[in-house]
């Protein structure tokens, strides 16, 4: 089948998505037969003035997640037969035969005005697909027709009639859905004038983007930006002049991605190409979203979105409070990382400070400060956010109307999102919202709301007090019985707990020397040098690079952790995995560090699926050193990307026991704890 | 209550009282200490000396009491210290539980510092320690009851671990088959249960013992097997990694095991262990599951060092050192099950299994 196209080198989730799900669509309700019945029991329902995502799932409730590539096929596929097709100088290279067939063929199909009565099922994303690329030069002469439609808001449902009549001309009716999505955008918007309706498409476009990720669709940060599009699609059609810009910007950041255009070709058609095969994109999204709705408990704290996704991110970027500029030349493992350059849009933030209306101040703060970096550290991250959570609960009243554990929980997801925004959460922090979610969703409904505020914040309290200050506690009197008398204890960048075990050592008298291992950019052993030697301990400071010279003399190797997963993985500071390596290969034990709040039932094998980029200037220049100049202006050169890494993986085998406020425990034990503080939690 | 003498001047107590068992243990021994429970209760009553006395004389020793005990050679160590906390329970004036819980804990206090090797001593106490504290049936009964209940369960916990010896042979006996070849280190009861059973159950293998130096261990096992008419190798213990080739499993006791799954057990366990997975033959471990210990060593030195003498039979030269520990850490990582009384386990489970008993 076409969609089989041989695996490629570049790693592209997409297309691998793609290539996977086809086989198993095929749906056959999607033949010729009942696509006019689809339509016009469509357009009834149309007419009958019901939402129209919720008509779009009746028809559709058949379709499988298969139907949702098609927009982004059309945007690649048709670029060769399409007269109009948008140079593209990276386009070339990826355009392989098989594809170009596939075009040509779609295109006789066309022309004979009858999909290919064979495998109707094989074909169907293609007729999708083809059928959009055929639609793309008629569109421009058809667009203007819907704009006139559109300026009728009377006629919505003759133009849906018409509209099919054109659909089904050119690809005979295949593709119900397509004239079904545009028909709902002009239900939607009745009578919005054409720079609107511009503007509609473009979010409709985004929405078909969004669809195209496949292996997100189940996701809660997927169906949350179908709503969000939604709602941009309303917002826009209030301020017309302001939507505009946006799309027009983020189609100049695509145009400057040109990174990006070798792996999935940009829509260059962003302004006048996709009309009709986003649209069905669009309903098939929505359609495919429902079933896993009720999966949403599970994800929290919510995936995160995979920034290669360019329609997803445009769309994230118009409703983010926080507008950060992507940078550039991003490392092909990594594009699905989010990443900014750095503080781009703090002053014009700290700007807001005061105008903005939906934050709690104390959050945007926080937020603020996570943006800057000024708060750094699993645990100074998780508790400042809880304080600010702790303070908006606080100053929040319940709307009339509505339910304090609904709207509460809304408001906190807001907050969340917004710090997501200005940095991704950390795990400890998802395990913190997820407390703070439950504790809101178990308030029993007869309590006042003065009495539930104080009952949540005095639980952020004994969170804070239980889970970090005192696990800390319990942490340091444990780490200690592992201290020795003449002792060389290693560490590497910062760890707040493992700093409090080394000053408490310390200050029982025991006798032992510290090694700290540093790491540039962020020199964060610096800090913890400076305070080790201000309390009188006997401290060695290296670099990373010295590692496997320094470790020979060392007994023992004391590191924090951001998270430990299920099957013992410490996820950490960017180097650990290499600290921990080197000390295994010397027979050093190494002691992982990490409160039990911070451990997550997820299981992760590599560094590269879930991992947080730095700014790569950071690394690219070297303070104090004005001479080393070499990667000066480096984002222009397309073939260069630098890489900042800020976590890694380390796998169990390197770690002989992990220190938690449950006890010294063996990797292998961390899904018993899992097990256990779950049950836990369920009782607090 | 801490007027005891340390009964060790650098010699661990542990190691002693074992050697003082292998010397008296015997297969008819056992068999006849096995048929007693069977048919009654004997240890059912704790010395009525003991408990008179310690009722009459003021100052009741926790330590005397566990000494007695310790000295009946079937009982495990931790069966004596249970044994020991419930006579103090018995002798005990206390009137309400948080009183008796103090007490006890002292006790239990008392016994863990009198001699600290003993791993299985300090797991022992700590589990009754647990079920004391944690037994929620005992606060809303009257408080005599409860003490009678504490006493009773206590007095259990001897046939328990006598039971558990018959559990772990019936689980591990499944995995000798026959003619395979079984190298056994140290001498523990509940390996001997094992092979016992095995052989009874017409299983035919060959056992290879290390010769234990310098308690020779070995000696005594081998001496129990062959009365069996198990065939038997006397193997000195630095010829385990020329013997490992013909061996098809390995077979250890322990004295406890601990958090990481590792065991602590007789000097030499470790290399044999490490000879033995670098030749890729199973090692398994036979235990009660009162050995586990909230310990995790990382390295051997991380361990409180149980001292024993070591005999050469030759005069030693002046200013030569003697390493005296009598016993190491294997990590889990070279062994690979444990048979213990809650089933058979990988060592990753003890973790899971202490984290339930414990947290």
């Amino acid at each position: 089948m076409d969609m089989r196209r041989p695996p490629r080198t570049v790693s592209d989730p997409k297309v691998r998505q793609v290539g996977f799900v086809t086989p198993s669509v095929a749906p056959p309700t999607r033949s010729l037969s009942d696509a006019p019945t689809t339509v016009a029991a469509a357009a009834a329902a149309l007419s009958a003035s019901s939402p129209p995502s919720g008509e779009i799932s009746l028809p559709g409730s058949s379709l499988s997640p298969v139907m949702i590539p098609p927009p982004r096929h059309a945007s690649s596929d048709g670029r060769p037969s399409a007269p109009v097709a948008v140079p593209n100088p990276a386009s070339s290279l990826r355009r392989d035969s098989l594809r170009i067939r596939v075009g040509s063929y779609n295109a006789s199909e066309v022309v004979l005005g009858t999909p290919p009565s064979a495998s109707p099922s094989s074909r169907t994303d293609y007729t999708a697909s083809e059928f959009s690329e055929e639609a793309m030069s008629p569109w421009h002469g058809r667009s203007g027709t819907a704009k006139v439609a559109s300026s009728f808001p009377g006629s919505s449902s003759e133009m849906i009639v018409m509209k099919t009549g054109v659909v089904g001309g050119g690809g005979a009716g295949s593709t119900p859905k397509s004239p079904l999505t545009t028909a709902s955008v002009v239900k939607t918007l009745p009578g919005i004038s054409e720079k609107e309706r511009e503007v509609l498409m473009g979010t409709q476009n985004d929405g078909a983007g969004a669809s195209k990720t496949l292996k997100e669709k189940t996701t809660k940060a997927e169906r949350r930006a179908l709503q969000e599009a939604q709602r941009a699609a309303k917002a826009a059609a209030k301020e017309a002049g302001a939507g505009v810009k946006p799309s027009a910007a983020s189609g100049s950041a695509v145009a400057a991605n040109t990174k990006q255009g070798k792996v999935v070709k940009p829509p260059p058609q962003k302004k006048d190409g996709p009309q009709i095969a986003p649209p069905s994109g669009t309903s098939e999204k929505k359609v495919v979203d429902r079933p896993p709705e009720k999966d949403r408990k599970k994800d929290v704290p919510a995936p995160r979105m995979q920034f290669d996704d360019k329609h997803r991110v445009e769309k994230a970027k118009r409703r983010a409070v926080v507008n950060q500029f992507e940078a550039k030349n991003r490392v092909e493992l990594f594009r699905h990382l989010p990443q900014y350059i750095h503080g781009t849009q703090l002053p014009d933030l700290e700007g807001k400070f005061f105008q903005l209306d939906p934050m709690h101040p104390s959050v945007y703060k926080v937020g603020l400060q996570y943006l800057s970096g000024k708060i750094s550290g699993g645990n100074a991250r998780c508790i400042a956010m809880l304080l600010a959570f702790r303070e908006a609960i606080r100053d929040y009243s319940t709307p009339p109307e509505k339910a304090l554990v609904r709207d509460l929980t809304a408001k906190i997801s807001s907050f969340v999102s917004f710090l997501i925004e200005c940095r991704p959460l950390s795990i400890s922090m998802g395990n913190a919202i997820k407390f703070l979610k439950n504790r809101i969703a178990k308030l029993p409904d007869a309590m006042s709301e003065s009495e539930a505020k104080s009952s949540l914040q005095s639980d952020i309290d004994r969170f804070i007090s239980e889970k970090i200050v005192i696990a800390d506690k319990v942490i340091i009197r444990h780490a200690v019985t592992k201290i020795r008398d003449g002792d060389v204890l290693l560490t590497y960048g910062l760890s707040s707990v493992v700093e409090m075990i080394l000053v408490y050592a310390h200050e029982v008298g025991k006798q032992f020397r510290v090694v700290i291992v540093d790491s540039r950019p962020k020199l964060e052993g610096q800090v913890l040098l400076h305070r080790l030697v201000a309390k009188g301990l006997n401290c060695t400071y290296t670099h990373i690079n010295a590692i496997s010279y320094i470790m020979h003399e060392v007994t023992r190797v004391f590191l924090g952790a951001a998270s430990v997963l299920s099957n013992g993985t410490v996820y950490s500071r960017v180097g650990t995995a290499c600290v921990a390596m080197v000390a295994n290969a010397f027979r050093v034990p190494v002691l992982i560090c990490c409160e039990a709040y911070k451990f997550h039932e997820r299981v992760q094998l590599d560094s590269i699926c879930s991992n947080e980029l730095g700014d790569p200037d950071a690394i690219s220049k070297v303070s104090g050193r004005k001479d080393l100049n070499h990667l000066d202006n480096w984002a222009d050169n397309e073939n260069l990307q630098l890489l900042n890494l800020s976590y890694d993986a380390t796998p169990s085998d390197y770690v002989s026991m992990i220190i938690t406020d449950y006890g010294m425990l063996p990797p292998s034990s961390v899904p018993v704890i899992v097990r256990e503080y779950r049950r836990e939690n369920l009782w607090i | 209550m801490d007027p005891n003498p340390k009964p060790n001047h650098g010699i661990s107590a542990y190691y002693k009282t074992r050697a003082e068992h292998h010397a008296i243990i015997s297969g008819d021994w056992l068999a006849q200490a096995q048929a007693a429970t069977a048919a009654g209760h004997p240890l059912e009553v704790p010395p009525a000396s003991a408990t008179a006395l310690s009722a009459a004389s003021k100052p009741f020793s926790i330590i005397d009491e566990f000494n007695h005990w310790r000295r009946k050679p079937d009982l495990a160590e931790a069966v004596a210290a249970i044994m020991a906390l419930v006579a103090g329970i018995r002798s005990s004036d206390a009137t309400t539980m948080m009183e008796l819980e103090i007490e006890l804990k002292k006790a239990s206090d008392a016994l863990k510092s009198w001699d600290t090797t003993s791993i299985s001593l300090s797991a022992a106490c700590d589990l009754f320690m647990r079920y004391v504290t944690r037994t929620s049936a005992l606060e809303y009964e009257d408080f005599h009851a409860a003490k009678l209940r504490l006493i009773e369960r206590g007095e259990k916990f001897g046939e328990i671990s006598l039971k558990a010896r018959r559990t772990i042979a019936m689980l591990g006996q499944d995995f000798i088959f026959d003619g395979c070849t079984i190298l056994v280190h140290g001498f523990s009861r509940v390996v001997l249960e094992v092979l016992k059973l095995a052989s009874s159950n017409r299983k035919l293998f060959r056992v290879f013992c290390t010769e234990g130096r310098p308690d020779k261990t070995g000696l005594g096992l081998s001496k129990e097997l062959a009365a069996l008419g198990i065939p038997v190798k006397l193997l000195i213990d630095s010829a385990v990694a020329y013997a490992m080739d013909e061996v098809d499993m390995v077979l250890v006791g322990a004295d406890g095991i601990v958090e990481s799954g590792g065991i602590i057990n007789m000097m030499g366990t470790y290399q044999t262990a490490l000879i033995a997975h670098s030749m890729n033959k199973p090692v398994y471990v036979a235990a009660e599951s009162y050995k586990f210990a909230r310990l995790y060593p990382l390295d051997q030195k991380d361990l409180e060092p149980a001292l024993r003498p070591v005999e050469f039979g030759v005069p030693i030269p002046s200013g030569v050192e003697i390493e005296k520990s009598a016993r190491d850490y294997t990590p889990p990582h070279y062994l690979t099950l444990l048979f213990t009384d809650l089933g058979v386990l990988t060592p990753s489970v003890v973790s899971d299994e202490l984290i339930q008993l414990y947290l």
